[in-house]
């Protein structure tokens, strides 16, 4: 080394110019798997896809700009469209917010790191995998998606569902078997007018045996005539080992416990109401002459919350006089908010730690001259800690936006059935990837999509480049 | 903000005004502090939910996953069983719980899944990190002109959508086969080359960022020295930039092990794809195979989970750089 330090100062200023270019030669050596890779995989490509966007589904014809024109008349990719406006409208706003709301919190707790690490580790996870826990989150059957299961307990709380739920798409008319008939607004009544002193028999049938044994029912047994009351049992009215007797009380056939009933005047009014017991008998006592007909409630058929289907084709479209195309293009569909939903729950992390971060990095005499200045803790959050974070939030929230541009992995994985082009919550990205490789393929569509998408991202990346070489 | 221990016996009035004003805030705020310790703990808890649901139906009989919901599992933890992971390892062809997957280690089984997963990600990482701190290197202490417009032309390539690619790589790489009989789709190579490349212009905006804190002067003596660029490189830069580098490698790691887009568009039809993509395909199956699912997501999430929390500072110094630096 010794050496070449002497030679530096003794040697000709010409041997010093070679040796640096030999430095710059190196120098550029190191610039090439990078410049190769780049220009060979992403800007070589970029401007392949450009090209492609003007060429029809084969990459075969120059179609000018016919691929743009159909990408904005049909209805399929509007809906991307529309499922794009909303995830960057909704998303990067709320995960901002959640990230900004958990940071300033977390300050203030001694399990600030656990609070962290919990809410980060989504973020690890693949959005694949993620996915698919939602989606069994999701599910509509209360006994296996969590949700529904908890809209569930609250549901019955304030709606009680009745002893003898209706299934989907059964009426409680289709209940009614023998002595009984439908009345109004479902309810079942006896089909012959009763005096006091005598006894009515309804049978109903199309109720699971099991729920009569939960409810504690035993054989059927007529109640005793009374005078001045009206008696009568409401029974299962069918038995396997007699299929065709209708209207006998056989044994084997349950009482059906618990049932609400009514009496009812001839001009509908209800006098009294009651409830049967265990072997399904009831008593209307001390009643005057009649006539009077049983009633027996709506109530008692009342369904249990069924679950919404959070994955499905529900969405929340406008009622108003618009055409289909606008109601379409202004509907939210459920499928949209369970993935923003689960969206948040992986990136709130993400936020939460940049904004804790700037957090960290920020003025504490400011904020103490608030306090020592008298202001409250809100106040100090919105005239100082929010202004000073807005550089932060800002950088946050275009990142938010730039990831949601290109939101896919969710759009496919949540919603398996409802991400093809045209599903309703297919997005730009979704689209390119099924036009592009996923039958039914059309490089130009693909391309053109493509390279919309990447115009959406220009307004991010100028940000970007604005900020850094700002620096 | 600095908090100051309170007295044990309670100020005198006068004393009290003369106190600085945190003191007296910090009492005041003590059921504020409660309340924020209840919602954050029930922030926390439900954000625990969905991780809880995975686990718990991974070791639930998949037979009850249509019965009953997976929380009946904290009224009788008996249920636990190891069931799932035993037949999604060895035999899951079985089909005792509906909806067979070929067992381990066979093309399509999870195993073989994991396999191809590090296979992916294992050197899509080392290729990124390395390529990264040269193009950096070059970057920051390179002599060359125009150094600053190639950054940021970089810079603008970080937030590029990955979709405008895909379409012509995947042509490219078939006419690399008729060209030179090496076709790259539907290999793991090539899904490798298409990480790495757009892995690149985040990996050198951070290598750049933390070389430019390396005092210039210490290249230059040791240019004076006579040393090569290599030479630099290898015994000083790299030396100094090994915590930047692992939070690229972290980070690129974990990226890598989650897509599946890239996965999806060049393995398609490939017998060993990566877990992300065995989710994906066993999404699609008809069979009521939720066990294979959550199951295979636990299996899935090990990795990164492991590598997360054993480097937890450099995963999240990798992000802020690309957030807020």
């Amino acid at each position: 080394m010794a050496v070449v330090a002497v030679e530096q100062q003794l040697g000709p200023p010409r041997r010093r110019v070679r040796r640096e270019g030999q430095h710059h030669l190196q120098s550029l050596a190191f610039l090439v798997p990078g410049a190769v890779l780049l220009l060979a995989i992403v800007i070589w490509p970029a401007i392949a896809t450009i090209r492609y966007s003007f060429y029809n589904g084969t990459a075969t014809k120059a179609v000018g700009f016919s691929n743009y024109k159909s990408l904005f008349s049909t209805a399929d990719t509007l809906i991307a469209f529309r499922n794009n406006v909303i995830w960057v409208l909704v998303f990067p706003f709320i995960v901002t917010v959640f990230g900004l709301v958990f940071a300033v919190l977390s300050e203030h707790i001694r399990w600030s790191t656990a609070f962290k690490t919990i809410i980060f580790l989504p973020i690890v996870f693949s959005v694949t995998a993620s996915s698919l826990v939602f989606t069994q989150i999701f599910q509509l059957d209360p006994h296996v998606g969590v949700l529904n299961a908890l809209v569930q307990t609250v549901d019955d709380y304030f709606h009680p569902p009745g002893a003898y739920p209706l299934s989907s798409g059964q009426t409680a008319a289709s209940l009614a078997t023998s002595g009984v008939v439908a009345g109004p607004h479902g309810t079942l009544e006896s089909s012959t007018a009763v005096r006091a002193g005598s006894t009515v028999r309804i049978g109903l049938t199309g109720v699971n045996p099991d729920t009569l044994t939960v409810l504690g029912a035993r054989q059927a047994r007529l109640p005793a005539p009374s005078p001045g009351a009206v008696t009568g049992l409401v029974w299962r009215d069918f038995s396997a080992s007699n299929p065709s007797n209708i209207s006998g009380v056989l044994p084997g056939e349950d009482g059906f416990p618990n049932l609400h009933l009514a009496l009812l005047a001839s001009d509908g009014s209800i006098i009294t109401t009651t409830t049967t017991d265990a072997f399904g008998r009831f008593v209307f006592p001390h009643v005057g002459t009649g006539p009077f007909r049983v009633q027996i409630e709506a109530s008692n058929f009342t369904p249990s919350f069924s679950g919404t289907f959070w994955l499905g084709p529900q969405s929340l479209t406008p009622t108003s006089n618009l055409s289909q195309t606008a109601q379409a293009l202004l509907s939210v569909p459920l499928i949209d908010i369970s993935e923003i939903l689960a969206y948040l729950w992986i990136w709130a992390g993400f936020t939460m730690v940049v904004v804790a971060a700037g957090l960290a990095a920020l003025d504490r005499e400011a904020l103490e001259a608030a306090h020592v200045d008298g202001a409250t803790e809100w106040q100090t959050f919105r005239r100082i800690t929010i202004p000073m974070l807005a550089p932060v939030l800002t950088v946050v929230f275009v990142t938010m936006v730039i990831n949601v541009l290109k939101i896919f992995d969710i759009v496919v994985n949540l919603g398996v059935d409802t991400s093809q082009p045209g599903g309703q919550s297919s997005t730009l990205a979704s689209d390119v990837y099924y036009l592009g490789f996923g039958g039914g393929v059309h490089t130009g569509l693909a391309s053109a999509l493509a390279v919309i998408l990447f115009i959406l991202v220009v307004p991010a990346m100028l940000f970007n480049l604005k900020r850094i070489s700002g620096k | 903000m600095t908090v100051t221990a309170v007295p044990a016996t309670p100020p005198v009035l006068e004393e009290a005004k003369s106190l600085p004003r945190e003191r007296s805030s910090r009492r005041r705020w003590r059921p504020s502090r409660v309340a924020v310790n209840v919602v954050l703990g029930a922030i926390a808890l439900f954000w625990l939910v969905p991780t809880l649901s995975m686990m718990i139906i991974s070791f639930r009989p998949a037979g009850l996953f249509e019965v009953s919901g997976w929380w009946k599992v904290f009224s009788a933890p008996s249920q636990l069983t190891l069931q799932n992971y035993k037949e999604l390892f060895t035999g899951g062809s079985s089909t005792s719980l509906g909806g067979g997957v070929p067992s381990g280690l066979a093309p399509g089984g999870v195993l073989d899944a994991l396999r191809t997963s590090l296979e992916i990600s294992i050197p899509a990482t080392i290729f990124v990190t390395a390529i990264a701190c040269l193009t950096a290197y070059s970057i920051v202490f390179g002599r060359w002109r125009g150094r600053n417009a190639v950054f940021l032309t970089i810079v603008g390539l970080m937030v590029v959508p990955l979709q405008v690619a895909l379409i012509p790589v995947a042509s490219l790489y078939k006419d690399m086969g008729s060209a030179f009989g090496w076709n790259p789709f539907g290999t793991i190579t090539g899904v490798v080359i298409f990480h790495v490349a757009f892995g690149l212009p985040f990996g050198v905006f951070l290598m750049r960022n933390f070389f430019t804190g390396i005092p210039t002067a210490l290249i230059e003596a040791g240019r004076i020295d006579g040393a090569g660029e290599w030479t630099l490189f290898r015994r000083v830069v790299i030396p100094l930039g090994v915590a930047a580098c692992a939070s690229l490698a972290i980070f690129q790691f974990i990226w890598v092990w989650n897509d599946l887009l890239v996965a999806l568009v060049f393995l398609g039809g490939d017998p060993h794809v990566p877990l992300t993509l065995f989710l994906y395909d066993q999404e699609r199956t008809l069979a009521a195979n939720f066990w294979i699912i959550s199951t295979g997501s636990m299996v899935s999430i090990v990795v990164p989970l492991i590598v997360f929390l054993a480097f937890q500072r450099h995963f999240v110094r990798g992000m802020l750089a690309g957030a807020v630096k």
